[in-house]
C-alpha cells in the first residue's frame, strides 16, 4: 500500500486505530448508570452518550455510545479503561492532565497507559476537539446529576 | 449551443496558489463550494485601485473620490450585465449571500409579514436561509415550510404544489445545493409562486459562480450572492432585487450615505441603491470584483458549465468505482454543479479530509451548514468535493488515489 504520510503515522498512532476498530466498553449500562451525558461536536459530526455507575464515591461501570471521527471514538475508548475503580475526583483530575496533555502537549502520568498515544493530536488543532469530546462529556457527567449535554463547537 | 471550451493550462497560471505545494504534494484544491480562488487579475485589481485610485465614495468633489465612485459604481453596472437584471440600481452590494438573505428577511419581512403568513422553503437549504426566517418567526409569528427532498436529493416538486398556497408570501430557495450539488428548477417554482401572489427569493451563492443566471428568464425577484464564491474578494456580496420590491422595504442599516437630509427629528432616505448601502462599504473589494465578473464573462458561464459537467461525471464515475463509496445526490451531472458529496465506508469524513490533506488534497468534511440535509440522509457528516473551471480531471484521479489510500489506511489498521 501507499505508505501513509509519517505526518499522518504520527496522528493516527496504531493503538489509536486499533481502539477505532475495537472500541472497548462500547454499549449502555441499562439503567445502572448513576451519572450520564451526551456531548457533541456538530462541525464535524461527532456524537457521544457517555454513561457511569458510581458507588461510594468510585466508578465502577463505563460504557459509551457514539459515532464519530477515529480521534473522538479512540479517545472515549481509552478513556474508559482508564476511568474504572476511579474516584470521581481522581476522573476530574484526569479530565484536567488531558486538557493539559492538548494545550500544552505537557506529558500524562504513567497510568493513563495507551491514552499517551493521543499526544499527537496537540498538533493539528482542528483535531484538539475530537480528542477532547470524550472528557468535556465526562466532566460533564461529573459536574451535574443527571442527563447533561455538552458541545465543543464554539458557535459554528 | 456550441460547446465552448477553454485552455485549462492557461487559466491555471492566473492563479498561482495552485501552483503550491501543501504537505509535500502539489495542492489539489477541491473546496470551492467553501471559497475559490482569486487570479491574479483581481489581486491586481484591488493593488491597483489603492495604490492609484483610493477614497472615499459619494463624499468629494476631489478628483480621486470621483474615481473611485466610477470605478464602483461601474462593477454595480457589471453585475448587472452579469445576471441580465433591467437596472444597475437593483444591485445592492453586502458583504456575503448571509447578509443579502438576513437584509430581505429584515427590509422586507419586518415590514410585510404578520403573524399567520408563511414563507415556503426547503430542506436542501444553507443554514444563512433557514435561521434568518426562524428568527423571524419567533418575532413575528410567521409559518415556516419546507419543500421536502427526495432521496436523490432534488426536492419534492408534488409538494411544492401543495405546499405553495395563496398564504405564502415569499419562496426563498437555494438555485443549488451546496451540500449535494443538486440543481433546483427555481424557474417553475417561481411561476408556481407568482400564481399564488408570493415573492420569490433565491439563494444564488452556488449558482451564480457556476451557471449561467438570468433573473428576467427565471422570473424571480430577488437573488442572493457572495463574490468569494467566484473568483472575487471576501466579504462582497450582492443582493438584487425588482425595483418594486426594493421600493417597497424599509431601509436595512441606518447611517451616512443612505439618507437625503438629517435633522434631529427625521431624516430622509437617499435613492436606491444608496438608501440600502449605509456607511463605507467594501470599495476595495467590489472594484476587485469587478475583475472577477471580467474574468468570469471572458471565459464565459456556458464554457464554465460545460467544465464542470465534465469534471463532475468523471468524478461520479471514478468515485462510485471504489468499493465503499456512498454517493449522494442527483447521479446525472447535467442536474447538479460543481458538488460531490459522498460518505466512505468505516472511515469517517474527518478522517478521511485529514489523510486527503496529508497528500495535498483539500476538500470539505462536516454538515456543510446544511443540518437539516444531513438528518434527512440520516448521517452527521459527509465528504464534499466541489470543482471549479481551473480544476482538471488529473485532479480528479488523484482525489480517487486518496480515498483509496485512506481506505487502506483504515483499513490496515483493523488487519
Ligand atoms: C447555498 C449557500 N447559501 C449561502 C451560503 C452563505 O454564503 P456566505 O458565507 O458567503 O454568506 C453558502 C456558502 O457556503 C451557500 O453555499
Amino acid at each position: 500500500m501507499a505508505s501513509p504520510e509519517p505526518v499522518l503515522a504520527e496522528l493516527y498512532r496504531e493503538i489509536l486505530l486499533d481502539h477505532y476498530r475495537s472500541p472497548r466498553n462500547r454499549g449502555t449500562l441499562d439503567g445502572r448508570a448513576t451519572h450520564r451525558s451526551e456531548g457533541a461536536n456538530p462541525l464535524c459530526g461527532d456524537e457521544l452518550v457517555l454513561e457511569l455507575a458510581v458507588e461510594t464515591g468510585r466508578v465502577t461501570e463505563v460504557a459509551f455510545l457514539g459515532r464519530g471521527c477515529a480521534i473522538s471514538q479512540a479517545s472515549a475508548s481509552m478513556m474508559t479503561i482508564y476511568l474504572r475503580d476511579r474516584t470521581a475526583a481522581e476522573a476530574l483530575e484526569a479530565v484536567w492532565c488531558f486538557q493539559q496533555l492538548m494545550l500544552s502537549g505537557t506529558a500524562l502520568p504513567e497510568e493513563f497507559g495507551d491514552i499517551e498515544a493521543l499526544a499527537g493530536v496537540a498538533k493539528f488543532p482542528v483535531r484538539v476537539k475530537c480528542a477532547s469530546l470524550a472528557w468535556k462529556t465526562l466532566e460533564q457527567a461529573l459536574s451535574s446529576d443527571g442527563v447533561a449535554t455538552v458541545s465543543t463547537d464554539e458557535g459554528s | 449551443m456550441a460547446r465552448r471550451t477553454y485552455d485549462i493550462e492557461a487559466i491555471r497560471r492566473d492563479f498561482p496558489i495552485l501552483a503550491r505545494e501543501v504537505n509535500g504534494h502539489p495542492l489539489v484544491y477541491l473546496d470551492n463550494a467553501a471559497t475559490s480562488q482569486r487570479p491574479v487579475q483581481v489581486m491586481a485589481q484591488i493593488t491597483r485601485f489603492y495604490r492609484d485610485s483610493n477614497a472615499n465614495i459619494h463624499r468629494g468633489v476631489h478628483t480621486l473620490s470621483q474615481e473611485a465612485t466610477e470605478l464602483y459604481e461601474g462593477v454595480r453596472e457589471q453585475v448587472r450585465a452579469f445576471i441580465n437584471a433591467p437596472s444597475a440600481r437593483e444591485v445592492i452590494f453586502t458583504r456575503n449571500t448571509t447578509e443579502s438573505i438576513n437584509f430581505v428577511a429584515h427590509a422586507w419581512g419586518r415590514k410585510h409579514l404578520r403573524a399567520g403568513d408563511e414563507v415556503v422553503l426547503s430542506e436542501i437549504e444553507h443554514h444563512s436561509n433557514i435561521v434568518p426566517w426562524q428568527l423571524l418567526r419567533d418575532e413575528r409569528g410567521i409559518v415556516l415550510r419546507f419543500i421536502p427532498m427526495l432521496d436523490d436529493g432534488t426536492l419534492d416538486l408534488v409538494a411544492a404544489r401543495v405546499l405553495i398556497t395563496e398564504r405564502t408570501r415569499l419562496l426563498s430557495v437555494t438555485q443549488m445545493s451546496n451540500a449535494l450539488g443538486t440543481i433546483v428548477p427555481v424557474k417553475e417554482l417561481a411561476a408556481l409562486a407568482h400564481a399564488r401572489g408570493a415573492l420569490v427569493l433565491v439563494d444564488g451563492a452556488q449558482s451564480v459562480p457556476h451557471l449561467p443566471v438570468d433573473v428576467q428568464d427565471l422570473g424571480i425577484d430577488l437573488l442572493a450572492f457572495s463574490a468569494h464564491k467566484m473568483l472575487g474578494p471576501t466579504g462582497v456580496g450582492v443582493l438584487w432585487g425588482r425595483m418594486a420590491v426594493l421600493e417597497s422595504m424599509q431601509p436595512f442599516l441606518g447611517g451616512g450615505d443612505m439618507i437625503l437630509t438629517v435633522s434631529l427629528e427625521r431624516s430622509t432616505w437617499n435613492d436606491i441603491p444608496h438608501r440600502f448601502e449605509a456607511g463605507t462599504p467594501n470599495i476595495g473589494g467590489v472594484v476587485g470584483f469587478g475583475a472577477a465578473l471580467n474574468y468570469l464573462s471572458r471565459l464565459g458561464m456556458a464554457a464554465v458549465r460545460e467544465h464542470e459537467i465534465e469534471l463532475v461525471d468523471y468524478a461520479l464515475r471514478r468515485l462510485g468505482d471504489i468499493p465503499g463509496v456512498t454517493l449522494f445526490g442527483p447521479p446525472d451531472a447535467r442536474q447538479r454543479g460543481g458538488v460531490v458529496s459522498f460518505d466512505l465506508q468505516d472511515v469517517h469524513p474527518h478522517d478521511l479530509g485529514q489523510v486527503l490533506d496529508g497528500e495535498g488534497i483539500a476538500i470539505r468534511a462536516g454538515h456543510h451548514c446544511a443540518q437539516p440535509v444531513m438528518q434527512r440522509l440520516g448521517l452527521t457528516a459527509t465528504a464534499r468535493a466541489s470543482f471549479y473551471l481551473y480544476n482538471r480531471a488529473s485532479e480528479v484521479d488523484a482525489l480517487v488515489r486518496g480515498v483509496e489510500s485512506a481506505t487502506r489506511f483504515f483499513e490496515h489498521a483493523r488487519g
